[in-house]
Parts: structure tokens; sequence; C-alpha cells
């Protein structure tokens, strides 16, 4: 039996529906670029291997280089273009605008995107590999500067803006949780300041 | 990446029956290994089953105490889930270890344990690899093998196995369940990865057509002890040069139980029954750390550049389980 | 007609106050487009085709049946691709790379050689079209290893003479009370810039436009004028943003094929490199062997320092990593010998790397020095500045500022260095070992000549036209404030317009010299354009332009040693039981020029010692032996330092200033990454007492000093 190599798909991307004929070898990544003009989402690597695609799927970070398109019907796709409440920035991306967040900006909407799933799972309760003691009973854990290094770890940046990333982050985090953690905005507590 | 067809499976029997009929089919989970390895050129299926809408996307307590998790749950619900990390410890801080949280949301337990090695031989289609393409040689035995096994492995394949997930399911007994069309089946974990010989590109023991349905990991006590540690060349994002899930019972002074894994530094997850035999019934002290792995690492055959890692094995089961003792005492 | 609205009165400064980056909110939402973003009506794809062997002859190509797969518009290699003129000298003064002179002959000098371009409908066809395509070799065997004493090393000048002697070395070295003698290693390293190379070439009316991602359109649009044999009328690049460069984004393979094929088809082709295919194509830095010999008296003042280097280039293009340079601007001795060596090897070309020659250059010799002073009991920071030359050690030219002794100053008192144990291996805290290290740094502070020009507009904005290029240092921003304060008005009435060679000629984002070069001719064009409107000259409605042309001010710079210089620290925790190295806090201090925008500078200078660390601890590409690549080609092989391994570091800088510059800037792109890797490798001495003399400091290494191995 030979099975069509391509498909119509309806993808649904920041709440609009886009209907379109896939290659099947088509990532989500590729068919937001090169299809639906949609070309905030970066290609850094295209093997999973550094973050610069990431985008929203249901909610979840994930990276859309290693998402084949033809999977994603029926999923909330959400792209740095569709974070933003009109023209007022997600306090990430004004977080990030701020403190200088970036130099050349390529692996930008991906550290966005996964700053915005991070904080969510943050506030979930998720432990991380450097949470301390992981068991449910320890309670969740702050998210200090080392807890929010360790969650982006998965988005290089080459240019080697992290630590103000990390200021970005920790502000964004302050102001979504309402409480801040001061450890985190000042560089927890246990680094000197020097 | 060539031509491919696609369909999505809704039901377990389903899936079994579309992979049944046809060759070169392949099923999807997560993506994050086998797209990756599509795009390398690596695995080059004629077909896609899309198994992530089955039903397996659940982690439940059963009537015996044992932990179900489904097949299709993501590395991110399943380091996520209370009940993991409240009885398996060391599970979660496995999988949290693993990846980046962006390729934990995606990939699933079902794919984590058929996850490819990371042999950059392997991956690049222009070189030889047994693996890859039997009989076609192992660079890596003469080439870059830092990180390559120092156990069990042959000299036709030294490649390791890439998940830490594994590592902790393997020390907690874990069981996998598969369903085939001919019925469902399950294999220990212990017995899921085939031992390298000379057939490295036949990695598991799964029948043909088998789908994973999910794993089973038994109640263990000993497990709510546990801890996983994973070294690796830089802090984060990285595959583990060596690891280890470990699981300590100590009363009055003595191991009454214990649970010993490592990961990096063979073909497959490595449980280390050796030590645990020294281990259980000895006295709770570091000597009888240091003794246990040695006996397990006494069948090391390491390379010419990756003998560190026996090393690196010796003194992380020493440390972590001294930390464990400490932890217990308090 | 209107007239000037420029305001002479209560103008605050821009230059010197933090600015957020202008083009910031369109990289935030994502609105920036880089070089594959732009959109072409027509476009095809090429998919560049690399070898898989590192040395031999193309027998044959079967490109038969590649031309018959779904979507394939062309297969173009040695056999048909247009001939293309190599016989030139570039605006960086040197030939061109025939790395880059794409299918010209049969011939292949290293593995991952582009051997066909692919081009398709579609990116998905032509990958798999470039996949399928079978090319037949003729193999030779091939040497890819590079040692100290390879039998092929020779002296190569670079930017620099390969070789300065002076005095007696071996007298100097045989008289001196202590002596170091020790050998030291970098690896591969590859620049890895987040945004793959990309160009779309396409004809316009007779006129060739390239858009592309690069660190200079007028660099990269001379070199296509050259090698296409073009009018340069006829030729334009456009970089609009770029996504990282560090040395690698100049004339490569893809932008040539992709004029090629677009010449075809007639028709808009774009060729983006993949990820693993930079590995090969992107350009690198060689792995360096570098010796150093330092004597000295009793009371650390060198006698004696010898630093010699070897690295690698391809067989068909000489590039020499300068890392024995460093020594010729650090640090003076009766007897000073220096010298770069090249061995050609079957690998691809090296070119310039982020601080080339200073990077690896500055971790042999600052991790020389603090043996020294371990040797002679001195503080290294003493050592250092009992060491200070009176006028360049080679050129014996004065120094234009050289403030190195007061960033150690400030430094030591902001890092606590004073309280420091100077005895290794005694600080524990859990299952880490601690220690603290320092380093000194410097880079040339050059600049290049450069056009701009300066519009006023009647609604009271100006728009500043340079052929520069912002790869995310802030040079937009950065000329934004320049022009703000030669015009005297606020910046957000500048709007300042880069990455076009229809703007005119202009020197590159490269050598710490884009925002010095570029900001000078801008200053000079909006500082003229003020005068004429003072002068109450009236706007016509399509404003009034000035250009400037800093050529002959460039040139007329006086000899000096024009340098930044920096004193680097770094705390470290290492775990001899694993291997594991941490840093812990890290803090640079610079003497670097006017800083334009603390903002922007403060990131672009922590950037510098990221990479410092990533050097230090994480990057290496293995190049195989047997095949000639590099295995693990890609971001999960090849490790960068990623957010878990940046602690909270600290950059800072002294008043300093280049008083023969207008602006006063000295470049402060590479000058964070000099010393960083020599700070953590000597608090990495100090946490441990090993020596660790090969980077990077990865776990084996450590634990094999834990076992008892000799230094590393």
């Amino acid at each position: 039996m030979a099975l069509s190599t391509s498909s119509v798909i309806t993808l649904k991307i920041n709440g609009e529906k886009h209907t379109l004929p896939v290659d099947h070898r088509t990532t989500l990544l590729d068919a937001l670029r090169e299809r639906l003009d949609l070309t905030g989402t970066k290609k850094g690597c295209d093997q999973g291997q550094c973050g610069a695609c990431t985008v929203l799927l249901d909610g979840r970070r994930a990276v859309a280089c290693l998402q084949l398109a033809v999977a994603a019907e029926g999923r909330e796709i959400t792209t740095i273009e569709g974070v933003a409440d009109g023209e007022r920035l997600h306090p990430v991306q004004q977080a990030f605008l701020d403190l200088d967040g970036f130099q050349c900006g390529y692996c930008t909407p991906g550290q966005i995107c996964s700053a915005i799933g991070m904080i969510q799972e943050h506030a979930a309760g998720w432990p991380s590999a450097v949470t301390e003691d992981v068991r449910p009973q320890a309670g969740p854990p702050p998210l200090t500067a080392d807890e929010i290094r360790e969650r982006m770890s998965g988005n290089l940046c080459r240019c080697g803006a992290y630590v103000a990333i990390v200021e970005a982050v920790a502000r964004a985090a302050e102001a979504h949780t309402g409480e801040g953690h001061e450890d985190a905005a000042t560089g927890g507590a246990k680094e000197a300041v020097i | 990446m060539r031509e491919f067809g696609y369909q999505r499976a809704y039901d377990v029997a389903g899936a079994v029956a579309l992979l049944d009929a046809a060759p070169d089919t392949r099923f999807l989970g997560g993506g994050t290994n086998l797209v990756d390895l599509m795009k390398t050129g690596v695995e080059r299926p004629a077909r896609l089953i899309d198994i992530r809408e089955l039903p397996l996307d659940r982690i439940e307590v059963t009537a015996e105490g044992a932990l179900r998790i489904g097949a299709t749950v993501t590395n991110g619900d399943l380091a996520a889930h209370p009940e993991v990390r409240r009885r398996y410890p060391a599970l979660a801080q496995a999988v949290l270890a693993g990846a980046s949280g962006q390729l934990r949301n995606m990939a699933t337990v079902g794919g984590n344990l058929l996850q490819r090695t990371r042999c950059g031989y392997f991956t690049e289609v222009s070189q030889p690899c047994n693996k890859r393409a039997p009989g076609s040689g192992c660079p890596a035995v003469a080439g870059e093998h830092r990180n390559h096994a120092i156990l069990g492995a042959s000299d036709h394949c030294v490649a390791v196995h890439a998940s830490d997930m594994a590592v902790a399911l393997t020390a907690f007994d874990a069981v996998v369940h598969y369903e085939t069309a001919d019925g469902p089946g399950e294999l220990p974990l212990a017995d899921f990865y085939l031992p390298v010989g000379d057939t490295p590109h036949r990695e598991t023991a799964l029948p043909a057509g088998a789908l994973i349905t999910g794993v089973t990991l038994p109640p263990a006590p000993v497990a709510a002890h546990s801890r996983y540690r994973k070294v690796r060349e830089r802090a984060s994002y990285a595959f583990a040069i060596g690891s280890l899930a470990a699981a300590l019972d100590i009363r009055d002074g003595i191991v009454r139980d214990a649970r010993l894994a490592f990961g990096a530094v063979a073909s497959r997850p490595w449980r280390a029954s050796a030590a645990e035999r020294v281990l259980t019934g000895a006295p709770a002290v570091p000597e009888t750390y240091a003794a246990a792995a040695d006996a397990e690492l006494a069948a090391a055959r390491p390379l010419p550049r990756n003998g560190y890692k026996v090393d690196l094995i010796r003194n992380l089961t020493v440390t972590v389980l001294t930390e464990l003792a400490e932890e217990a005492a308090r | 007609m209107s007239t000037a609205t420029t305001t002479t009165s209560a103008h605050a400064p821009s230059v010197g106050t933090g600015h957020t980056r202008v083009e910031g909110r369109d990289k935030v939402t994502g609105a920036a487009r880089y070089a594959a973003e732009v959109p072409f009506a027509g476009l095809a794809h090429g998919w560049l085709v690399l070898s898989t062997i590192a040395r031999g002859r193309i027998r044959s190509l079967d490109t038969e049946p590649v031309l018959a797969m779904p979507g394939v518009l062309a297969v173009l290699d040695h056999r048909n691709a247009p001939h293309l003129n190599t016989d030139y000298t570039g605006l960086m003064g040197l030939r061109p790379d025939p790395t880059c002179a794409v299918f010209q002959h049969d011939r292949v000098p290293h593995l991952g050689w582009p051997v066909a371009l692919v081009v398709a409908e579609t990116s998905e066809q032509a990958r798999e079209a470039a996949e399928t395509l079978v090319v037949h070799y003729e193999q030779e065997p091939h040497h890819v290893e590079l040692s100290g004493d390879h039998p092929d090393a020779h002296p190569v000048d670079g930017h620099e003479p390969a070789v300065t002697e002076k005095g007696d070395l071996d007298a100097r070295l045989a008289s001196s009370a202590f002596v170091v003698d020790a050998e030291y290693t970098t690896p591969e390293e590859h620049h890895n810039p987040m945004e793959p190379h990309a160009a779309t070439a396409r004809w316009d009316d007779g006129r060739l436009e390239v858009t592309d991602s690069n660190q200079g359109v007028t660099w990269v649009a001379g070199e296509l004028q050259n090698l296409f044999s073009l009018d340069p009328a006829s030729v334009r690049v456009r970089s609009e943003h770029v996504g990282g460069g560090f040395g690698s984004k100049g004339v490569r393979a893809h932008q040539v094929a992709a004029v090629m094929a677009a010449t075809l088809l007639q028709r808009p082709v774009r060729v983006a490199l993949t990820r693993r295919q930079m590995f090969a194509l992107a350009g690198h830095r060689s792995p360096t062997v570098q010796r150093v010999r330092l004597g000295a008296d009793a009371d650390g003042r060198l006698r004696a320092l010898e630093h010699r280097s070897v690295s690698r280039t391809s067989t068909v293009y000489e590039f020499v990593e300068p890392s024995a340079g460093v020594a010729r601007v650090m640090y003076d001795a009766d007897a000073h010998h220096t010298a770069n060596h090249v061995v050609p090897l079957d690998v691809p070309s090296p070119t310039w790397m982020r601080a080339p020659g200073e990077a690896p250059g500055s971790f042999a010799l600052e991790a020389a020095l603090d043996e020294l002073a371990e040797k002679c009991g001195i503080d290294p920071i003493e050592l250092r500045l009992r060491n200070e030359p009176e006028t360049g050690p080679v050129s014996g030219l004065p120094f234009a500022g050289r403030d190195l002794a007061a960033c150690f100053r400030e430094g030591a008192r902001r890092f606590g260095w004073a309280d420091r144990d100077s005895r290794p291996g005694v600080r524990r805290e859990g299952r880490w070992l601690l220690g603290t290290g320092t380093a000194a740094a410097s880079f040339p502070a050059g600049a290049q000549p450069s056009t701009a020009s300066a519009t006023a507009h009647p609604d009271g904005t100006f728009t500043i036209r340079i052929s520069a290029a912002d790869i995310g240092t802030g040079a937009r921003t950065a000329l934004t404030l320049i022009a703000a304060d030669a015009l005297q008005v606020p910046p957000e009435r500048i709007r300042v317009r880069i990455g076009d060679s229809d703007f005119g000629p202009a020197g590159i984002a490269g050598g710490s010299m884009g925002t010095r070069s570029w900001s000078w001719a801008v200053k000079a064009a909006a500082g003229e354009l003020r005068e004429r409107l003072a002068l109450g000259a009236g706007l016509p409605a399509q404003g009034l332009t000035v250009r400037s042309d800093t050529t002959e001010a460039v040139e007329a710079l006086g000899p000096a040693e024009r340098h930044s210089y920096g004193a680097q620290f770094a705390e470290v925790a290492v775990d001899v039981t694993t291997g594991e190295v941490r840093v812990r806090r890290m803090l640079g201090i610079f003497a670097a020029g006017r800083i334009v925008n603390p903002l922007t500078a403060r990131n672009q200078l922590l950037g510098g010692m990221v990479w410092g660390i990533s050097m230090a601890l994480h990057e290496e590409a293995a190049r195989d032996r047997a095949s000639g690549g590099v295995v693990g080609a890609d971001l999960a092989g090849y490790h960068v330092a990623t957010h878990a391994d940046v602690p909270r570091i600290e950059a800072g800088w002294i008043e300093d200033t280049d008083p023969d510059d207008p602006v006063g800037i000295k470049g402060i792109g590479e000058i964070g990454v000099v010393g960083a890797a020599a700070a953590v490798a000597n608090a990495v001495w100090h946490a441990t007492g090993v020596r660790h003399r090969s980077l990077p400091i990865r776990p084996d290494r450590v634990l094999a000093a834990a076992a008892g191995a000799p230094d590393a």
C-alpha cells in the first residue's frame, strides 16, 4: 500500500488556524519559517541541541525542529509572535529588552518562549536537576538563580548573554508570582556579589 | 530525509496492526531522537505511525502498590509526578538530569528506552559503524572513545546507552510491557537490552512488531531513599560520562537492601549486581562501598582513553552511598 | 523649505549612559529578520554536498538520477560551474581563501569540501537530493594531526611578523634565578554563532543582490565582485541582522554557491549551512601547541622570555593563529623571542575567531606567569606589576595609554584578592576544592577607514547610513548615541541604517575595530552636518546630506602601541573525585577606552568572559585521525557553555581613552575573552595544586591528575 507522503493539515498558531499542504518531512520549524512567514522562531541547529526554535505546544515549551508539522495538527502552538498582548510586550519580553538579555538576538525568541514555559513549570511545582530534595514533601523549590540557570540550560546563547538573561528571567518571574525571590534577582544567596 | 507516509493511531491494537502491515515502519512518539536520526540519515523509515494520541499517558498506582507508567508519558510529566518523586526520587532526578526542559516535554518513556547511542560515528553516516551498518567496522575502538564503554562491550561496538531514565529504572527492577499482533507481553528491563557481542545492531529483546505500552516499577521501599548522580562535561544539557542510581536501606549500621546501577559505561544501563551482593549485609561504611564498586568494576575493560571512567564510577559509588547513609542516619 | 531644528541648548550627552538596543523590540518580538528569513518570490533552495574523504580527487558524480528527483532544478559541480577569478587581493589585504572558491577543480583538500550544490524547489527536496547524490572519489592518504615538533612547521607572517628576537635567550635562561619551561596546548575550536550562515542571491535588473548574514557588507561585496569579475557598482550585499559571527562570517562557500546557482537559474537561490556543515565550512580556530620559557631574577623581574606557537592550516591557504604575539605587548625581557609557526594539513582552513592569537596565546603566557609567581614566591599580581614595560617590548614604541596596573588594583579590591592564601589545595567546602586565579589581558585597538552619511530631515529627525554590521555588539545603538551627541539631539531623533553595501565602503565588525571605525565616520559626518545646519542652511524637502570618509584620518594615526587591557579574576570549585570544575564567580576589570553604552558594553565584556569559561572547561572539536573529520560535529558533541556553567560574573571598567581617536574608543569585542581561560586554569591550580596545561580542563583530565598522572 503506497501511502501519501504529504497531507493537508490545519495548524492552530497563536490562536489562528492555518490550513496548508505539507510534505511529511516538513518540521514545524520549517513550516513556520518557510511556509507561514512566521520567522521569529529561529533555526540554530535543527537537531534539538540549542533551543533557538523553542515554542509552546499546548502551553508547554518544546523544540519545533524535532516536531513534525503533520504531527502538530490539533495542538495549540504559540510562537514568539504570539506572546505579546497586542502592543504590550509580555513581561518576559519587556525584561529582556530592559535588562539587555541578548546580544545578536538570534537565540532570544527561544529564550523568551522557554522562560515563559519554565516559569509556568516552576509555578506548577516541578523540580529541576539542581533541586536539593525532589520529594513532594520537601515542597516546591524557590526559583533561585541556580534554578533558573539549570531550567534554562536548554537554550544556548553563544554571545554569552547569560548573566543578563538570568536577571531578566528572574525579574519576569517575580512579576509573574507577585512574590519576589530576592535570591534570584541578586544572584543567589550563596553567590558573593563582587 | 526520504519521503514517508504518516498515520495516527488512536488505540493500541490499531497501532500494532498498522506496524504489522508495512515494512520500514516506525512508531513516532516525541520524535526527539527519531526525527533527529532521520535528519542525519541514520533512520530512513518509509512510514511513521504517530502514537502520541494513544491512551498510554497515565501514571497509576496499582492495587499491588506498583507504579505503572504509560509509554507516552512525557519525561517532563514523569519527573514532576508526586508518586514518582515520593517513591523513586532517583528516577525523578535521573529524568531531570537528562536533555533540556523542552526535550523532556516532548520525549516519551517508551521512546527514551529505545533511544539510540550518541556515539559520533553512529550518527555520521559517512563513517563505518557496526551498529548502523553491520560489518562495516567500529572506528571508535581506535578513534574517539573517551566517552565509550568500559563494561560489557566487544570489539564490534563500544558505544554507550545514552538514557539517564533507564539507569534508574534498571536499579528499581522495572518491567517493560509491550503489545504485538499476537497479544501482550513483558520483559524485565534487565533482559530488555541485548548483550553487544557481534550483533551491536540488535539492541533490544522486543519482538518484531512490538509496541511498548508501559513500564511497571514494583513496590520497593528502599527506593524512597535513593539518588541519581550524573557527571558530564558541562553542568547541564549534556550526556553523561558516568552516572549512578543508588538506593540504600540501612538498619543498625548494616546495609539491609541496596540498589545500584551505572550509566554511560556500557551499551545498556548497567545493574551493579556484584556490587549489591557485597553491600547487602555488610557494615554501612565507606570501605564497604569501595569494595562493592571494586567488585563490579573488576570486569571493566577500559579502552586506551576512557580508563578514567573506572575511577569516576568507583568514586561516585563511594560518595553517593556515603551521602545516602549519612542522610539515613539523620 | 523648512529651517533647521537642531538645538544646542541643554543637550544631555547620550554617550556614556545606558540605552536599550534600538532594534531591541524587534528582537524580543521576533520581528527582526535574519538572512534566511527575508522572503523572495520564486525562491529556490540550494543544498551543499560535502566530500566524505579528506584528501584525493573527485572521479565522477552520478548527477543523472538526482536531476530526475522531484523538484530538483540543477546540480552544480566542478564540471559545469562558472569560472571564478581568485587572483586578487581583497579588502582585508588578503588573497581569497580557496575554500570559498567552490567547484573550480576536482581536488579534495579536506573532509567536508564542497563538491556539489543541489538546487530544488523546496528545502526538503534539495536536502534529500543532496543526500542521494553519489560521488566517486580517488582517495589519497591524509594527515590531520598537529604536534609541536611537526617537521613541516614553518614560520608564517600574518598581520604581524612570524618571528621577533632580541637578546641571547639561552644565556639569560641559564643565569636566571627561576625558570619556567612548559608546553601548553589548546584544541580546535569553532565559532558556532547561533545563526547558521545563510545567503540568498538573485539578479535584479542586471545587479547582483545578496541577502546575507555577515560581518561586513563592503568586504563580502568586494570578494563576490572580484570572484565573479563583476563591476563594483553591480553588486549589492545586505545584512541587516546578524545572529553572531565571532570571525566566521566573511565570504564562504554558501554565498559563492548561491550566486552561481542564481546566475544559472536566473531566479533567487538561498543556500543555508546546516550546523553540521558549519564544522567544515565556517572556519575554526586552529589547535595550538605553545612552548613558553620564562627566566626571572630572584625578585621576579623577567630576564628571558620565549613564546613559540605552532598552529595548523589547510593545504590550500596559509592562515596563522598568532598566539605568540601577545608576549610582544605584555612583557619585556633582556632576551625576548617569539615565533608563530604553521603546519599545513588536510583540514579546512582556519580563520579569525574571537581574539585570534590573543585567546590561546594569553592562556599559555598567563598560565606560565602564574607558574613563575609560584616558583618565585611572589603574588601573581605583584609579579605582573613588577614587569610592566615602559615601551613596546618589541617595537620600542610608546604606549597610547596602558592602564593594566589600574585594572589589577581595582579588580583586586573588588574581588578580595588581598585575603588570598597563596597555598594551593588547602580550601575545601564539602566535596569541592576551592581556588582563585588571575590573569592579564590585552588586545590591539585598531581602526579601519570608513565612510558614512548623515541626513537631516525637515521633520527634525536624522538618518545615518553606514555599511556597519551589528552582530550582537550593539553597534547600531552605539552609533545612534554617537550621532545624537555629534548633532546634539536626543537619540530618539536619530535613525541609523546599516548593513547595506550601497551605503558606501566601511570597515568590518571584527578585530574589535567595528564600533571605533564606524563611530569615527559617523561623528565626522554628523558633526559636519550640525555645523552646516548651525550656519543656517535651509533644508530642502529631501533633506540635507553630508558624507564623511575617514581614510586620511585613520592613516594619519601616529605609530604607537595601542591596546585595550584587562585584569581577569576567577574562583573555581573542583571535585577531584568526579573531575567536575565549576566557575563560582568571575570578575574582569578593563581599560578599554571610552565606553559608549554601558548597558551593552557590560553584556559584551561578560560575553567574552563566558567564552573564556567555555574555552577553559568545555570547547573542543575532536578531529578523527582515521577519517580526518570532526567526530560529533554538532552542538551536543561540541560543548559551549550553558546557562548552568555561568555563575553571576561581573565586568567593570576604569576611565580610559585613546587621545588620538575623536571618540576615544578602543574596542571591547575581544578583550573579555583574553586571559579569561588562564584565570580559570590558574584558579584550578590554586584549588587542587595541579597545573592543567591542556585545554579544556575536562573531567577525565582532572581525574587522571588525581590518580597520580603527571601534570595534565
